[in-house]
């Protein structure tokens, strides 16, 4: 995990300066050991700094899904959690906002910057899941769509003229709005969720829940919780990723505090002489980033502070390489589409890979 | 006021409410109230709130996955309610697993075909011979429950309000009310006051009150009527607010929601309307237009077994009940009805004229025993 403290793991750092994997050294090296009584100071450790330049300059990229019931508040939560308008929110009462007939894909992108980083953001929006009186099967536009980015990561890489950088447009992260019901998942939350946690990072959160007093809160969390767990749905961050015990340890505190329950807003209000965003009723003001109301604070401390580069690379090593490496047996070990011609690639693992349905 | 102490110059019968009423308070009064709408919008808590009661204890919530393959259930549960001497026999219709499938395609048949079946029952204890204590089973109201966290009435929506709005009273509700901020209830009451005047479903009409009503009250009847669809928050519990008395409501972090305060949630007005004003005049418009249209359509289609469709939504207003165009029935049944009642008149004929057989022959065996 990085942490912003000087690591040895340079893969992961490395992996976000150069996305397509390296060429092994023609000479293995030496096993270097460190040597406490180094008579001067060498400097390596500026390799994090040099890094760090080098990502400010470069910048870097992260697509986010949102799926979901209309009115859940998708939008709403996104704009507050990247603190922009990277969202268009379709629930101006004014507007005639029909609800599509079938599932539609809707990625617009922007670019933000914050201390000199620059991101730049794709949201990926999901209208009309969820929303008909018959929604069999209405994952699949979005299934399609997360596979199809893969397949266009697949086809640059086996090019034989690579871009330097291939443009990643692959779903680090999809946000699953469960509807704050109380009772327990809905049989729509179940199928979606069964049919993608295997393809792509699901982060559920339970939306507008300042419905909901504390004990329920917790009892709807503990429900959800034992139904994903019955169901073998593992949602991000899972547990067979957790790479050492310090992983472990974190992971389990988040993994017990999940689904979060969020509330967003994008109005201020005036609480105790700070303006803080919120949703003032008659009976008290929310307010979002306040931990004692909801988990909003929680929830972007995870996804932006502490996992962004996580989902980044557990998309990149699994998801995709699982997709990769289907796409290689299907084809029977070649690599699909052109530029095979004096390409040696290693043969494929026969290992069964999990599929995606 | 005793009547025979009154003054001879009046007749006497303005004392006729009152007998009604002390009929009325002796019979008890029955009232079917049904609730729909898709699970976790709060509907038993706020049954439970509106009559004070515990309807739900033994309800078990079955998880996603055994919802995933069930089908729409109807289950009634009735509790006696009394208040000031008078009797209430309260029948709350569910319709678990309303709205929780994956497909939801004709999920409100069942429902439809409920409502329909009272009717028919009715008519059949009505057409009947003895008819001293027919129970009346139909359903005089549907508090449908919409979602606050949409965007007004969804596809589902429309479709179940379209399919029972001629067959009962619906008076539209938004469930947990206090997820809305006072602007966004305001928009959300507006925009589903919109979408059902566009897709034409009627909703109960309150009555106007009368003209004779001082301006306040006039005043306070036309803010209710504004604030329909009632966004209403129910609660059980009481939480002690610091104040001279307990309230019932909601414990927030940031605030405690009143279910009794009206600047919090309708749930008074509903209260008010529901049952303290138009219990009454809800039965009787279930039985003078709703059930009436039913009995027209049915034995129309009886006398003209042809009849073709008419209009495929009949507008049902408070004068034209007689005016309706009349759908066709499906045949099978009222066929079957005719043919029961004709068999029954026929056995009710035998036994008279058996029992008139019997009494000419014990009449002759008693002129002759006297003649003896």
């Amino acid at each position: 995990m990085s942490k912003g403290l000087p690591e040895t793991r340079t893969d992961a750092a490395m992996s976000e300066l150069v996305p397509e994997p390296r060429p092994k050294p023609a000479v293995p090296m030496k096993p270097i050991g460190i040597n406490p009584n180094l008579l001067g100071y060498i400097g390596i450790d500026t390799i994090i700094e040099q890094m760090r330049k080098k990502t400010m300059k470069t910048g870097f990229d992260f697509n986010i899904m949102v799926v979901g019931q209309s009115g859940l508040g998708k939008s709403t939560l996104v704009n507050t959690l990247f603190k922009s308008q990277v969202s268009r929110k379709a629930s101006s009462w004014n507007r005639e906002e029909k609800i599509p007939k079938t599932v539609e894909i809707k990625a617009i992108g922007h670019v933000i910057e914050e201390g000199g980083v620059k991101m730049k953001l794709t949201v990926i929006d999901t209208p009309g899941f969820g929303d008909q009186i018959n929604n069999e099967n209405c994952w699949e536009p979005i299934e399609k769509y997360i596979n199809e980015q893969y397949e266009k990561f697949l086809k640059e890489e086996v090019n034989i003229a690579r871009k330097k950088r291939i443009p990643d447009t692959r779903v680090h992260c999809c946000l699953y709005f469960i509807s704050p019901t109380g009772h327990s998942l809905r049989p729509l939350d179940l199928e979606f969720m069964k049919h993608l946690s295997k393809v792509v990072n699901i982060i559920p959160v339970i939306a507008k829940a300042d419905t909901m007093t504390l004990e329920e809160k917790s009892e709807f969390k503990q429900r959800v919780r034992k139904e994903l767990e019955v169901n073998g749905i593992e949602f991000y961050p899972q547990k067979e990723f957790d790479e050492d015990l310090e992983d472990k340890t974190e992971n389990d505190k988040i993994r017990e505090s999940m689904p979060f329950a969020v509330v967003g807003s994008d109005k201020e209000y005036q609480v105790n002489g700070k303006r803080v965003l919120g949703r003032k009723t008659p009976w008290g003001i929310i307010e979002v980033e306040n931990l004692n109301h909801c988990e909003f604070a929680l929830l972007r401390d995870f996804v932006i502070r502490t996992h962004l580069q996580d989902l980044k690379e557990v998309t990149h090593n699994i998801h995709y390489e699982t997709y990769r490496a289907k796409r290689l047996n299907d084809n029977g070990g070649l690599p699909p589409g052109e530029g095979l011609l004096g390409t040696v690639l290693p043969p494929v693992p026969a290992t069964p890979c999990p599929t995606a349905e | 006021t005793a009547i025979g102490a009154m003054d001879k110059e009046y007749v006497g019968f303005a004392a006729l409410p009152n007998q009604l009423h002390r009929k009325s308070v002796k019979k008890g009064f029955d009232f079917t109230l049904m609730v729909a709408g898709e699970s976790g919008l709060g509907k038993s808590t706020l049954i439970n709130s509106l009559f004070l009661t515990n309807l739900y204890e033994d309800r078990q919530i079955p998880e996603a996955s055994a919802r995933l393959t069930q089908t729409l259930t109807i289950e009634r549960r009735g509790v006696e309610i009394e208040e000031g001497g008078i009797k209430v026999k309260l029948t709350v219709v569910d319709t678990p697993g309303f709205g929780d499938s994956v497909d939801c395609s004709d999920c409100w048949l069942p429902v439809v075909r409920f409502i329909e079946e009272q009717f028919e029952q009715y008519l059949r204890d009505e057409s009947g011979l003895n008819r001293k204590n027919i129970q009346d089973s139909r359903v005089h109201c549907c508090l449908y429950f919409i979602s606050p966290f949409g965007r007004g009435l969804r596809p589902l929506d429309v479709a179940f309000l379209r399919a029972v709005h001629e067959k009962v009273n619906i008076i539209p509700v938004i469930g947990k009310a206090d997820a809305l901020m006072p602007k966004e209830t305001q928009a959300l009451k507006q925009k589903i006051r919109e979408q059902l005047k566009e897709e034409e479903i009627n909703i109960y009409q309150f009555p106007e009150c009368d003209s004779d009503e001082d301006e306040d009250f006039k005043r306070q009847d036309a803010e209710m009527k504004e604030s329909i669809p009632f966004a209403v928050v129910g609660s059980c519990e009481v939480v002690r607010d610091g104040g001279p008395r307990p309230v019932r409501g909601r414990h927030y972090s940031w605030g405690t929601v009143e279910v009794e305060n009206p600047h919090h949630c309708d749930f008074l007005n509903l209260r008010r309307m529901l049952v303290q004003t138009h219990l009454q005049d809800l039965k009787e418009v279930t039985h003078d237009l709703l059930y009436e249209g039913y009995r027209a359509r049915c034995l129309q289609s009886l006398a003209r077994p042809g009849a073709r469709d008419r209009a495929s939504r009949s507008k049902l207003s408070r004068q034209s009940a007689t005016e309706i165009p009349l759908p066709m029935l499906p045949l099978a049944d009222t066929e079957k009805l005719i043919r029961e009642k004709d068999e029954e008149l026929r056995r009710m004929q035998e036994m008279l004229e058996k029992m008139q057989a019997q009494m000419q022959l014990s009449q002759a065996q008693g002129e002759q025993s006297d003649a003896l």
